[in-house]
């Protein structure tokens, strides 16, 4: 199976005296599901910027299905759901909106939508089921319809590797197993690589394939059902 | 009042700086940015007054000076040498000291000078107006044709800039404009007050609007609207078009907001 990330080496800090991570090497094939947890300030957000580009590493390197990260990212391959993922603008913005803002990448920057376009989006809309919703203002949704209306936008541009930051903070039970579910439902239907960035992963336990424990390092690569049972809460993880 | 071809000239820029601030202005409203239109008004103030000491039309200085400070603005925010408010800040004082030095030297400060300030409409000519026109067109085209980019960044830059879009050429693409319609207004609406016609109407449309692209076409519109009964208020009451406009805008902020609340009661 080809890879879509490869990190070899990579070592950063915002200060660089005070590395957060510290010679990460992992490899993910394509189409997994993995999970990526840790206590907080572990790295694991840090790594997820890392591998979106958003931040570049003091050392090592970070490839992404077989090139430069800023490649990939240049070509559409990735989306990214950031941590706390809100609106960065003051009006008030559709379902369908925000959906469509990612259906624009640099090959479409210019001019309005094709029709093409318009059915992109409202099958991802109706994919994370908010047909209904589609045409209201995003800020009248909970909080677990709003991470939905979210991950239609990031799947719209068909991307093949998708990463969602802590994507259940402020949602409840019943909607983080919700997006449990769809992201199960997405993984199966389109095969999209998923790094499922979380403190808790209890959510996608039974859904990913591959739990990585980040403590400044990789402290556990596995199986979720191969993970010791004194680190089944991974914010209390011991090295 | 349209018998006088002054009165002709000054609705006709108006027209184009009324719908042309407010959608540069949406777009620095979204981004938390309102005041940088403050910012790049002083500067203009230098570049108009670079212009009475060189001897230039002070149109053309200020163009200038107001496009180089915005993407001066937009780099160092950017590049985070400088915290945003603080390069802001940069701008107002650099902006507005420069311009009294180089104005008081140039023996410029006199009653002419407050046209550029707060705007006359004894001041837009047949040239004046042709400049307006097609510098104001082509910014409006070129913010159609990056509309949904523009939006897209604006929503989410981080998510945009992983998308691989362009969001540094973009944000910059938005100082310029932003320098160009301070340059392009000021004659108009005056440089101390043009930055509000890039932001009260933003801000009166996204309280009556329930999508981006309402908003949008609602803070042209209201734009619009401001620039003819503040010129119109201007012409009957010999009052500076600056103030009469941004007054305007301010009461139709001021109506949005009274409005959706009582709409909200209901």
């Amino acid at each position: 199976m080809p890879l879509a990330v490869e990190l070899g080496g990579v070592t950063f800090g915002y200060d660089p005296r005070r590395p957060v991570l510290v010679g990460v090497d992992v490899e993910i094939p394509e189409g997994q599901f993995v999970a990526i947890a840790g206590p907080n300030g572990g790295g694991k957000t840090t790594l997820s910027r890392l591998i979106v580009g958003l931040d570049q590493p003091q050392a090592g390197t970070i490839r992404l299905f077989g090139g430069s990260v800023g490649a990939a990212t240049r070509r559409g391959l990735v989306a990214y759901l950031p941590q706390r993922a809100q609106l960065g603008i003051e009006a008030p913005a559709t379902v369908r909106e925000v959906v469509s803002a990612g259906r624009v990448t640099r090959r479409r920057l210019l001019g309005p939508l094709t029709a093409e376009d318009r059915d992109a989006v409202t099958a991802a809309i109706a994919r994370v089921g908010l047909a209904e919703q589609a045409d209201e203002p995003i800020t009248i949704l909970s909080g677990g319809q709003q991470q939905r209306a979210f991950i239609a936008k990031a799947i719209v541009a068909q991307p093949r590797l998708l990463i969602l930051d802590e994507p259940t903070t402020g949602v409840d039970a019943d909607a983080q197993d919700a997006l449990a579910a769809l992201l199960a439902r997405l993984h199966g239907d389109l095969r999209v690589t998923i790094l499922y960035v979380s403190h808790e992963f209890g959510a996608v336990e039974h859904v990913a394939e591959r739990l990585l424990l980040v403590r400044g390092g990789i402290a556990f690569d596995g199986s979720p059902a191969q993970l010791p049972e004194r680190w089944h809460d991974p914010s209390h993880a011991h090295a | 009042m349209l018998d006088h071809e002054f009165m002709r000239l000054a609705f006709g820029a108006g027209a184009v700086v009324g719908v042309l601030a407010p959608a540069v202005g949406f777009f620095l409203v979204q981004r938390r940015m309102s005041l940088i239109g403050d910012g790049i008004g002083h500067v203009a103030f230098a570049g108009v007054a670079l212009g009475y000491l060189l001897g230039v039309a002070p149109v053309a200085t200020a163009l200038v000076a107001s496009v180089a400070g915005a993407i001066a603005v937009e780099w160092l925010r950017t590049n985070r040498r400088t915290a945003g408010d603080q390069a802001l800040a940069l701008l107002f004082y650099t902006g507005i000291a420069a311009g009294v030095v180089i104005i008081s030297s140039a023996g410029a400060l006199n009653a002419n000078l407050f046209s550029f300030l707060f705007g006359s409409i004894l001041t837009v000519t047949r040239g004046g107006l042709l400049l307006v026109a097609v510098m104001g067109g082509a910014g409006l085209a070129l913010i159609a044709v990056l509309y949904r980019a523009l939006v897209a960044v604006a929503l989410d830059e981080e998510g945009a800039r992983v998308s691989g879009l362009p969001v540094g050429t973009l944000n910059v693409v938005v100082a310029g404009l932003a320098g160009v319609t301070i340059a392009l207004s000021m004659r108009i609406v005056g440089i101390l007050l043009i930055a509000a016609l890039m932001v009260l109407p933003v801000t009166a449309a996204g309280r009556l609007a329930r999508s981006v692209a309402w908003t949008f076409a609602l803070a042209m519109a209201i734009g619009l609207g401001s620039v003819f009964v503040g010129l119109t208020i201007s012409y009957y009451a010999d009052l500076a078009p600056g103030g009469a406009i941004v007054l305007v805008a301010a009461g139709a902020y001021v109506a949005a907001a009274a409005g959706t609340r009582l709409a909200s009661r209901a």
